[in-house]
């Protein structure tokens, strides 16, 4: 059996490198959130459609995405989309799954905000005549951002926690470069302690930041230009 | 002196920053009816649920058949006291409260017997037995296999009273029983407490806005105003004669209502 | 290769990933209501080593408990085949966010419910079982139903430590063949039938428990 004392040396000479995979991991959860609240608002307007067929279809597609497993679909696109002649790096393959898979969560979110607006907004907006457009942007995305912010910024940090997925497609993210000097050293302790505690401390870090944010944003809502 | 059944001295009851009561005196004899009016927030409920355990004290003591509620007496003197202490306690009491709070998950008389049972260890056949006593002196012998959720308030509340009956106590709380119950359904309930009133010899202090329903039942009532006891008496006297100005302008501003 | 054949080892795959399931519920059940629960009621000691467990599992990621079971346990000494290392790693990590739901739904329970079990003189451990507990579980059902089903998808981590599941197939088939389209397609599928399959029982679970909430009969 080797020995599994915690080795404060090793930890300083493996510190830097998972630091710097660390930034990997950030990249990637940043763009994959822009992604998904894209893609997020895209599928809860496309459910709130005229067109049954599209909501319908719409409904089925998010349930579909979110009852598949992420790293599936990682793999998915991995592995099928150069088939159809589209090679992408291993970056730029798990940002695109991880906004659609948290998009298709993120859609649900966005729905219960807007169908959260009272009836009696939607009828205001009507009487004075807006269009759909202007009736969605002054009255109800105002109102319905802030009750917003705590689901998605839970789904983001969820997503943050998804990112080691990424290893399995040789994304040198923090737990790939972890088990990488892990097997390279063989002592596994430090690295993954290492990953667990920076996992665990911006996950603390975010959950504070989102409820800045949402205690920054008015209780009335505001009013975008 | 013959000690009264319930005894308020010295309570303190607070709610963070905000005192409910402050030296805090009160009693309620054996067999008496004690009706307790006033305006909201000023104390009536809390009285009650400090009865039932439902609320601690900070301060004085509260005596229940002459023993402290919720204190052990020690020979250091009193000690705040443990769940078993509250447990033997509570046999003494029973309330009936303003929302039902009825199991919605049991049948009407498996939410009259299931304490029975379980508390007092009475057998099935002798808590439904006891159930169905119950269940037709509040005139609702054929709901006994509903659900609450199929009553109607006053139905409802009158299983309420046929819980707390079940459980034998000497004193009944009864908390704004028909503050939640549309105006038609109000009657029945009180005839149920009339009845009660009539034909046993119960403890009972309610908390009630139906100030007709005081002064016909009760031999004493009680005007409180924050925290505090303005005016009691018998209910011919202070609902006709009141003393106090702060009692006159209460009854003046309930009957224009 | 045939298709054929590529579906019957994609099955074998399926098994395997049911098996881990079957062992993982069960113990993500019970690590949320007993964790739930302690973090509730327990005194204070025990309340903290509650909050602990369910803070780091849930602050951490997934995968990272499975590496950290399956690759440093053994440096303790306590050396754990990979099945266990999967089954434990997300049933605690499950049972963790299992433990929120019970939470909130012993607190989604109105609070006249204590009152009334207060006043009838329960002890405290009818009040619970016999009053709190019942109503609440038909809460439970639905994010229960969820978190089911976030099981099955977590599932597919155990294909990282060599496990032969359903995704672990899918991948050494695509690395052999150039079927990939066709593998995947079938494997998504797979895993959105065993989805639905499960949202559909607790569906019907939630069905039978609300009837006894107002009808029917729960005890």
């Amino acid at each position: 059996m080797i020995s599994f004392d915690w080795e404060w040396a090793f930890v300083l000479e493996i510190l830097p490198m998972i630091l710097s995979a660390a930034k990997v991991t950030l990249l990637a959860t940043l763009l994959g959130s822009i992604l998904a609240i894209l893609v997020g608002l895209s599928f809860a307007l496309l459910r709130r459609s005229k067109l049954v067929l599209l909501r319908v279809v719409t409904y089925w597609v998010v349930e579909f995405v979110r009852s598949t497993p992420l790293l599936v679909q990682i793999f998915f696109l991995y592995y099928v989309l150069p088939e159809f002649g589209i090679s992408m790096s291993p970056l730029l393959t798990g940002v695109l799954a991880l906004g659609l898979h948290y998009g298709a969560y993120l859609s649900e979110v966005f729905r219960s905000g807007i169908d959260g607006i009272e009836k009696g907004q939607w009828e205001a907006a009507r009487a004075l005549n807006l269009t759909t457009y202007d009736t969605y942007k002054d009255i109800v995305l105002p109102q319905a951002i802030r009750p917003m912010i705590p689901a998605t910024g839970n789904y983001i940090i969820a997503m943050f926690k998804e990112t080691p997925q990424l290893s399995a497609i040789t994304l040198l993210e923090m737990l790939q470069v972890a088990k990488i000097i892990g097997s390279e050293n063989f002592r596994y302790l430090e690295p993954f302690t290492l990953v667990g505690i920076l996992y665990l401390v911006f996950s603390l870090v975010a959950a504070y930041g989102i409820h800045c944010i949402e205690r920054r944003f008015p209780k009335e809502g505001f009013t975008l230009r | 002196m013959k000690q009264p059944l319930i005894e308020f001295k010295n309570v303190e009851k607070r709610f963070g920053d905000t005192v409910i009561f402050r030296d805090f005196n009160f009693s309620v004899e054996e067999g008496e009816i004690v009706s307790i009016i006033g305006p909201s927030g000023s104390g009536k409920s809390t009285l009650l649920r400090i009865l039932m355990t439902l609320e601690g004290i900070e301060g004085g003591v509260v005596r229940v058949a002459g023993k402290p509620l919720w204190h052990k007496e020690t020979d250091k003197g009193l000690v705040l006291a443990d769940e078993k202490h509250l447990h033997e306690m509570r046999n003494h009491l029973g309330m009936v409260f303003q929302h039902f709070n009825l199991f919605p998950h049991m049948t009407v008389k498996r939410n009259i017997t299931e304490a029975p049972m379980r508390v007092q260890g009475k057998t099935e056949i002798e808590a439904n037995k006891i159930a169905d006593e119950l269940l037709e002196l509040v005139g609702l012998s054929d709901k006994a296999d509903m659900y609450p959720n199929s009553l109607s308030g006053g139905q409802k509340q009158r299983v309420g009273i046929a819980r707390a009956l079940a459980m034998q106590p000497a004193i009944l709380l009864l908390d704004e029983i028909t503050s939640a119950l549309d105006p038609e359904l109000v009657e029945e309930v009180l005839d149920v407490i009339r009845n009660l009133a009539l034909k046993h010899s119960f403890t009972m202090l309610l908390v009630t806005h139906e100030m007709y329903f005081a002064r016909e039942i009760s031999d004493r009532v009680c005007f409180f105003d924050q925290g505090a006891i303005v005016e009691e008496g018998e209910p011919e006297r202070l609902f006709i004669h009141p003393n106090e100005e702060r009692t006159k302008a209460f009854l003046k501003a309930y009957m224009s209502q | 290769m045939p298709f054929g054949e590529i579906v019957s080892i994609l099955l074998e795959g399926t098994w395997v990933t049911l098996k881990i399931v079957a062992f993982a519920l069960p113990l993500a059940a019970i690590m949320a209501f007993t964790f739930g629960l302690l973090r509730m009621y327990a005194p204070k000691p025990i309340k903290y080593v509650s909050v602990a467990y369910i803070e780091f599992f849930r602050g951490t990621s997934a995968l990272i408990q499975l590496y950290w079971i399956y690759f440093v346990l053994p440096f303790f000494g306590v050396s754990i085949d990979a099945m266990t290392a999967g089954v434990l790693a997300i049933g605690l990590n499950i049972g963790a966010y299992g433990t929120e739901v019970v939470r909130g739904a012993m607190q989604s329970v109105p609070k006249g419910q204590y009152e009334a079990s207060v006043a009838l003189n329960f002890t405290s451990s009818q009040r619970l079982w016999r009053i709190l507990m019942p109503q609440a579980l038909v809460n439970m059902i639905p994010p229960f139903g969820n978190l089911a089903i976030e099981l099955v998808k977590a599932t597919s981590l155990v294909s990282l430590i060599t496990i032969a599941d359903l995704t672990y197939r899918a991948k050494s088939l695509a690395d052999m063949t150039l079927q990939v389209t066709e593998i995947f397609a079938v494997v998504l599928v797979l895993y959105f039938v065993i989805a639905q399959v499960l949202a559909f029982s607790f569906k019907g679970i939630e069905k039978r428990l609300s009837r006894g909430l107002g009808r029917g009969g729960l005890d």
